[in-house]
Parts: C-alpha cells; sequence; structure tokens
C-alpha cells in the first residue's frame, strides 16, 4: 500500500483532476488484455509532460512504489497489469501525431497514438508503416514498442522493431534521454534504441517516438487456398519462399478454426478441407501479376483442393474476414479463450502443427491453431472455461508442453504477445540462464531499486 | 499461462444481485477485456477513463456480484453514464451481451432502492406515470402543448437574462419534439384498408413518444405501407412497447406492458408488425427472450418477435416500389443505434434511400455513433448528451446534405436539437417521411 503523503505528493505533481484512487478506477485499472491475471494498483495517475514521468519515477525510487506504464491495455502477456503497491501511469491520452516527413520518410508520434490512427494518417499522404497487430484499432504504438509487436504483414516488412528509428525516454532514475534518430545510419556509442524497444515497460517510459515509414505499395492481390493436409500447406509456403517471392501474408487457418470462422460468419466455407492458407502479395503492379501467378502454381503443385483469387478490393476483403475473425469465432464458443504465440521456424511448422494436435488430444481439451504461417508464428487457442479448475490445470499443463516442443523445434515461446506475467517461468527454456543473468544486469543497471514495471518478463 | 489459479467460482446464491434478475454469469466470463470494444464506446471517447468503457463497466458489475464492489455512487454513477448504445456489442469478438448487463444491474440499483433520490423520482415520474400509462401520457403532453404554444418557450429566446438564469429549462424545452395537435390513433381507424388490393396484413405499433409528438411520421409511414398494398392494423387498446421501461432497469412494468401487447397483437392475424421506431423494435423483438422460461408467454412472444419487422427491413423483404419521379437531393444516414446494434440492421434502410431515383446518397463518416439521445439520457443526463451530440454535428456538417434519415423518434428530436442550434440547412426526416415525399403521396 503506498502512503498517504505520497498519494499527495503524486496530487501536487500531475494535479488532481489527473490522479485516481477511486475504487471503480482501481477496479477497472486492474486488468489488461490477458486472461486469468488482474491486480489492483494504488493509485493512477496521467501525466502530462516528460517532466512530470521523471518526477514520479524520482519519486517512486524515494518512497519505494513501483511504476507501471499504461497505453490502451490491450496486452496479452501481462505487461501494464498492475503489482503491489504500485501507480499506473495511463499514457492514453499522449496522442497527437507531431511531425510526418515525407522527405526523410519518418513520423515523430506520442506514444498513446492508435496504430490505425497512425495508418491512416500516413497513408493518407502516400507512406506505409507496416506493423498491423490484430488489436490495431486500440493499441497504442508505446505499447507496441514496449511488447515489438508483430502483425499480419510480419513475412515481408517485419515488426515493429524494424521501424522505429528514435525513441525520447524517461529513464527508472528520471533522467531522460533521446537516443536514435532520422539517420538511416548511426553507429554513435552503443545502439540503446534496441535495448527498449519489446522491453516491456522494464527499462524505460517512452514520451516520442520516432517511427520509420515507407512508400506505400501499389497494389495487392488476395487468394485462399483450400488443403487437405496440413503438410501440403506447409510445403507451399515453402515452395513459396524457395521462388524467392516473400508474400506480404501467409496466414493460416486449421480444421477447429474454419468450423467456428463458419458458423460465425457464415461466408462458404467447406467443412472438409484440413486447412487453408490466405496469401498476399504486393507492391508494383507487374511484380504483383508475376508472384501473384507463381504463389498459385506452388499452392496448385502442392495439392491445393481449391484456390480463390481475389478480382478486386471488395472480394479481397472478403476473402481476409476468415482471417481477421478467427479470434472473434474461437472466442464465441466458450467462454474463457487463451490465446499464444508460440514461434518456430517456418520449415517446422508442420511438425508444430502435429504436435499441437497431440497435445490437446492428449489433454483433453480444444485447441484451434491460426496464425502467421509465413513466419512460423502460430497462435494455439485454447477454448475454455475459467469456471472449470481441472480443465484449467489441464490446458495449462498442455501449453507447457507446447512451449516445450516449439523450443524443440528451434523456436521460441512468444512471437509477438511478449513474455511479461504469462510467460515469465518459461522463460528459461529459450534464453537459458546465463542469458537471464545478463538481462538482470541491465535491468539493475538501469532500475536499482526496481521500481518500474517489477517481476515482468523475468524476477530480479 | 498462470501457476497460481485463482478461479472464483460464481454460485448465483453468492451474488449480491438478489433482485428479480441476476446478471447472466455466462455473459459475464464471456468478456476477456481484449478492449476491442473501447474505440467504439461514446463514454470511453469522452473520459478516456477506463470504467467509463464496457469492458470496465462489465468488470465493476462483476465485481459488485461478486462482492468486492459495494452498490458505491462511483457504480451507480457509471451505470447512468452508459448511453447503452450497443456498440460495444457490434465490436465485441466474444459476442457478450452487454446491453442485458447494464440493463440488469440498472433494474437492481433500482429495486435495491439505491442512487440519488432525485434521480431515481424524476425517472420513476417518467417511466412509470408519464410513458408507461396512455391517459397519464395524453395529460402531459397536452400540458407540454400548451407551454409550447404558450408564448413562454419564445419568451425565453428573446430574453438572454431567463437564458442564463435556466439554462437547463432553456436546453430542454428546445429539445423536447414539438407535440402535435391530436394524437395520431386519435385521428385515424384501427384497420385501414389500401386502395386497390390487399397483398399484406400488417400490424403497426402506435406507441408513447411518436403518437403524441411524431404524428406525422406514423401517417407517413402509414401512408407509405398503403401504397404497397398493406392493410394496416392499428389496434386502438395497444399500450406502450415497454423499451424505456426495460432500458433503465424498470423490468415489471415492462413486462406488464409486453404482455399486454402480446396478447393484443395476437389477437389479429397478421403478416407482419412494422415499426418505425429503432427502440421499440429492438425491444418487441427481444419479447421471446424477456419471457424465456415463462410458461405461458414464451410461446406467445416468440410468435410476436418473429413477426417484428422495422419499415425498411419489410419494404426490402417485399420489395420496395420505385418512385415514379426522380427525387434529385442529396441524402446521408444516421444509424440509430437500435437499429443497427441491436437489430443488426444497416443495409436495408441504405438501400431503400438509394432505391429512389435521383438521390444523391453520400456516406456519413461515423454514421451509427451515437447521437447521444438515448430514451430519456439526454433529459437526466443533459450535458454528457450535448458533448456527444457535438461530435455528430461535427460529421453532420462535413457530409453536407439537404437531407439526413434516420429512424428513430429519440434520433430524430435530439439530431434536429442540434441542427437547428447550429444554424445548419440540413433537413433531418424519417425514412417513412422521405419515402411519402419520393411517392408524392
Amino acid at each position: 500500500m503506498i502512503l498517504s503523503n505520497t498519494i499527495t505528493a503524486l496530487a501536487a505533481i500531475v494535479g488532481n483532476d489527473n490522479l485516481f484512487t477511486s475504487l471503480e478506477d482501481k477496479i477497472t485499472y486492474s486488468y489488461d488484455g490477458t486472461p486469468l491475471h488482474s491486480h489492483l494498483p494504488d493509485a493512477i495517475v496521467r501525466p502530462s509532460s516528460k517532466e512530470q514521468i521523471a518526477e514520479i519515477l524520482r519519486l517512486a525510487n524515494t518512497e519505494r512504489f513501483s511504476v507501471v506504464p499504461r497505453g490502451a491495455g490491450t496486452g496479452l502477456s501481462g505487461g501494464s497489469i498492475p503489482v503491489d503497491n504500485c501507480v499506473v501511469i495511463d499514457m492514453n491520452r499522449w496522442n497527437s501525431i507531431l511531425e510526418i516527413d515525407k522527405e526523410n520518410l519518418t513520423a515523430w508520434v506520442e506514444p498513446g497514438v492508435i496504430t490505425s490512427q497512425l495508418h491512416l494518417a500516413v497513408e493518407a499522404v502516400g507512406l506505409f508503416y507496416p506493423p498491423d497487430p490484430g488489436s490495431m484499432n486500440v493499441c497504442t504504438i508505446g505499447g507496441n514498442v514496449a511488447e515489438n509487436s508483430g502483425g499480419l504483414r510480419g513475412l515481408k516488412y517485419g515488426v515493429t522493431k524494424n521501424y522505429v528509428m528514435g525513441l525520447e525516454v524517461v529513464l527508472p532514475n528520471g533522467q531522460i534521454i533521446t537516443c536514435g534518430g532520422k539517420t538511416v545510419k548511426d553507429v554513435a556509442g552503443y545502439n540503446l534504441k534496441d535495448l527498449f524497444i519489446g522491453s516491456e515497460g522494464t527499462l524505460g517510459i517512452f514520451t516520442k517516438i520516432l517511427v520509420k515509414l515507407i512508400p506505400k505499395p501499389e497494389t495487392s492481390r488476395t487468394m485462399v487456398a483450400y488443403f487437405s493436409s496440413q503438410t501440403d500447406a506447409g510445403k507451399t509456403v515453402s515452395a513459396i519462399i524457395a521462388q524467392k517471392i516473400i508474400p506480404c501474408t501467409i496466414e493460416f487457418l486449421d480444421r477447429t478454426t474454419i468450423r467456428c470462422v463458419e458458423e460465425f460468419a457464415r461466408i462458404g466455407l467447406p467443412m472438409d478441407i484440413e486447412c487453408l492458407l490466405l496469401l498476399e502479395v504486393d507492391g508494383h503492379p507487374a511484380v504483383v501479376e508475376d508472384e501473384a501467378k507463381k504463389v498459385e502454381e506452388c499452392c496448385r503443385q502442392n495439392n491445393a483442393q481449391e484456390i480463390i483469387v481475389a478480382k478486386n478490393a471488395d472480394e479481397a476483403l472478403k476473402l481476409k474476414t476468415a482471417r481477421r475473425s478467427a479470434f472473434s469465432a474461437l472466442a464465441r464458443v466458450r467462454p474463457t479463450t487463451i490465446l499464444e504465440d508460440i514461434t518456430v521456424p517456418r520449415s517446422e511448422i508442420a511438425a508444430m502443427l502435429e504436435k499441437i494436435n497431440a497435445i490437446s488430444k492428449k489433454y483433453n481439451i480444444i485447441i484451434g491453431t491460426f496464425g502467421h504461417a509465413g513466419d512460423g508464428n502460430l497462435h494455439p487457442t485454447c477454448l475454455t472455461d475459467e469456471r472449470d479448475p481441472d480443465e484449467m490445470l489441464r490446458a495449462e499443463k498442455a501449453y507447457e508442453e507446447i512451449f516445450v516442443e516449439a523450443v524443440k523445434l528451434g523456436g521460441t515461446i512468444t512471437g509477438e504477445h511478449g513474455t511479461g506475467l504469462a510467460k515469465k517461468k518459461f522463460l528459461h527454456l529459450v534464453s537459458g540462464s546465463s542469458a537471464i543473468d545478463a538481462m538482470r544486469s541491465i535491468k539493475k543497471a538501469l532500475d536499482p531499486n526496481n521500481i518500474l514495471n517489477p517481476g515482468k518478463v523475468f524476477d530480479m | 499461462m498462470p501457476h497460481t489459479l485463482k478461479t472464483i467460482p460464481m454460485n448465483p446464491q453468492q451474488t449480491l444481485f438478489s433482485g428479480v434478475v441476476l446478471p447472466d454469469d455466462d455473459v459475464l466470463t464471456r468478456c476477456m477485456h481484449c478492449g476491442l470494444c473501447l474505440p467504439v464506446c461514446p463514454t470511453y471517447a469522452i473520459t478516456g477513463r477506463e470504467k467509463s468503457s464496457p469492458r470496465g463497466r462489465i468488470r465493476l458489475i462483476k465485481s459488485v456480484a461478486k462482492g468486492t464492489l459495494g452498490y458505491t455512487d462511483g457504480f451507480i454513477e457509471e451505470m447512468n453514464f452508459c448511453l447503452d448504445c450497443q456498440a460495444c456489442e457490434t465490436a465485441c469478438p466474444a459476442g457478450v451481451k452487454y446491453g442485458s448487463l447494464v440493463e440488469s444491474a440498472r433494474n437492481q440499483i433500482r429495486t435495491e432502492q439505491k442512487g440519488s433520490f432525485i434521480s431515481r423520482s424524476v425517472k420513476w415520474f417518467f417511466i412509470r406515470q408519464v410513458l408507461s400509462k396512455k391517459n397519464s401520457l395524453q395529460f402531459f403532453a397536452s400540458m407540454l402543448r400548451m407551454y409550447q404554444r404558450s408564448g413562454i418557450v419564445s419568451l425565453f429566446h428573446r430574453s438572454v437574462l431567463l437564458q442564463k438564469l435556466f439554462p437547463k429549462l432553456t436546453a430542454l424545452q428546445d429539445l423536447a419534439p414539438k407535440i402535435d395537435e391530436r394524437p395520431f390513433d386519435e385521428l385515424y381507424p384501427e384497420i385501414i384498408a389500401p386502395p386497390g388490393t390487399i397483398k399484406y396484413r400488417v400490424g403497426f405499433l402506435t406507441g408513447c413518444v411518436m403518437n403524441s409528438a411524431f404524428a406525422g411520421v406514423h401517417e407517413d409511414t402509414v401512408k407509405v405501407l398503403l401504397h404497397h398494398d398493406c392493410e394496416v392494423v392499428m389496434p386502438k387498446q395497444q399500450v406502450c412497447c415497454g423499451s424505456l421501461q426495460a432500458h433503465n432497469g424498470d423490468f415489471e412494468t415492462s413486462r406488464s406492458l409486453a404482455k399486454t401487447n402480446i396478447d393484443i397483437f395476437l389477437s389479429y392475424d397478421l403478416d407482419a408488425i412494422i415499426m418505425n421506431s429503432a427502440g421499440c423494435g429492438a425491444l418487441m423483438k427481444e419479447y421471446a427472450f424477456f419471457f424465456r422460461n415463462d410458461p405461458i408467454y414464451e410461446q406467445k412472444a416468440q410468435l410476436i418477435s418473429s413477426k417484428i419487422k422495422d419499415l425498411s427491413e419489410f419494404l426490402t423483404a417485399i420489395g420496395l416500389k420505385r418512385p415514379p419521379q426522380e427525387f434529385p437531393h442529396s441524402v446521408s444516414y444516421h444509424d440509430a443505434c437500435h437499429l443497427v446494434h441491436s437489430q443488426k440492421i444497416s443495409r436495408e434502410p441504405r438501400m431503400v434511400i438509394q432505391s429512389i431515383t435521383g438521390v444523391l446518397y453520400k456516406e456519413m463518416d461515423e454514421a451509427s455513433w451515437c447521437c447521444g439521445s438515448a430514451g430519456i439520457y439526454n433529459v437526466v443526463r443533459h450535458s454528457d448528451s450535448m458533448q456527444i451530440l457535438a461530435r455528430k454535428v461535427l460529421q453532420i456538417q462535413a457530409v453536407d446534405v439537404e437531407y439526413l434519415v434516420a429512424s428513430n423518434p429519440g434520433c430524430i428530436a435530439q439530431l434536429d436539437y442540434g441542427i437547428t442550434k447550429n444554424g445548419m440547412k440540413t433537413k433531418i426526416v424519417h425514412l417513412a417521411t422521405l419515402l411519402r415525399m419520393a411517392y408524392r403521396l
């Protein structure tokens, strides 16, 4: 519990109107998008300047309370869930796009800018910010940088990390630094910028983000291919890459997911297929024409039962509906939906899918898998009911095995969602204890009193 | 995955919701607090605070049910701040029926007599006394009509002093719809036959507010139906549909009104029951849900609910007659919450409008964003309502059309107020009115 004179001090920094301590506020800031975890904070503050944030962090060091930064609170690993004795710093009012620089292809944004808001703004001037997480209509750039969020376009375009050129950060000790900048090349000093990206709010609080933009792709072609075997789908992906084609996206839906999507969206998906791939190529019209043909050919050569190519933007949207509504469709089957995001090398996708099926049978739980087949990032989604403790225990064991198998195949426990609270205890599987010790050293160096988002990613 | 699992079993007997209706535990569990409801919530857009968002309110309701939060002022405030526009239901990936949760909470607050006495009294007065009883409504309406025709309203318009002394009254009297000379159902017989052959026999709900203040719209609706060879049946004994009561938590009154209507409409042999008010249509389609598990009324309610059709829905189903002459005007459309979110009807009204030759249809941005009317919300939470209306006004200004169509009396009154106050030229009309103009009836 933080002391009442600490509350008074916080009110003096941000103003009474920007400090919330009512039970209703605490309850509603106790969660993010992660299932099953929640914790009441002691207070929530809305600072309006980087100096205020710095003062709050300095106070945290003197008074020894924790600080948990928060954007939209839609994270899936617990990054913005409060901890004991903590103050939540709510950044979602920092939502201005400060500058779009068309010559240098960059944009300075505040951390609370909603991702799709940025998409719209830069696309209006013919530019493109590729990262497109599923929650892009709600989530914020600050959160995306803290979690190094991915999205459907990750295969061709990369992830958030590849589009951050600079950061203004308030360090846990209250110092404010800027790292990176508008130059494409910059090797002065340590590469601090990359340290903060994906640090899940444990190493600093972002106050300004410089994103990289690229020219908007001129056109795109979307198609869907149905398969009667997951191996064929996996081979198709390999064949496409072997042709030296990198589609914008290759998305995968397994049988369970297809069933749920058809029941929910009724778009005419066949019920007797094993899986489907959604593929999109984009870029210069001549390239798109050529690549689309080759991609179609790869599907055909690997026994695609049917291939549907969209003839226009409306049809493309229809085809994408299956993928975009996958999560919604699955979520409606049972009350509790647990979404994970293990990632394996592309070559191991078929093997991983088989393992997931076997594990779900072994523990008698329902798992529907969909995901980014192109980059090996899969979302095995458990459909369960949190009010059934036995089933929850079986689900937990199942996921443990899935994580172990993913790592065995040369993969990782999380491709996009982050470690946070949810996957803390599995981090050693991927990183090993020496690497985690190195992480601890870095954390200790920047945050000696462990006040900034403690207990996330790893324990000290 | 958590290593310490603290699942709290929700045994209905253990909850604090002990009244008539328990927030459905399955519904509460379904919410995965993913946050996809946040960008569409008008109240969250205003405050940016989680407790004013759908997922925040769900968590608050869950906490009260579990006993970790009492019926605090803060809780009641949030249940009342919500518009119940149900835009969140449309956005929700998990299909959480949020509207039923907040209405149950309001019901609970009412039956437990929580909340400020004044607020409760005002609501009780409007909902139970004025709107539910035909005689009271007529009396209140005629009082309001006298007030509106007296010099008082224009006096207020001329006197800045009066406006400053009584700002709320000034706003409210401008917001209230103009009461008609006579209520609609006094002007027309119970059954009206079309001029030619009868192809369909349809019921028509005359309702409460529309009957007293929108008789013109009812007349337009009936004319359009007659034009489509319908025999129109308007039972004189029908009552208010009960939607305002239900949305504000007075389930008992709502149920008793519903039972009356169900029995009355069942006594006629009808192909459909036409609704020209989104709020009423939404509730009457939910009668079946209202009376689930009721031994007598479940089946009856299902029969009635299946016949309820919004005017646009009915006309698209039977095939809209194309107006013979051109209607060369620019038109846009506002989605009433209880049509687009509750009834999932958004294509049909647009199809109807765009079928009229000569119409230049322009899609308004944020067409389905709530206008802030929300039943009696614009009376009991006036300043919040005005904030929400302001956002809508910007979009109406941007789309800049001659006619803005809406299918709900509340929306029409609210948007008309916004349009007038901002000196805009756009005319707000009901879909039936637009059609009658196009048909030259």
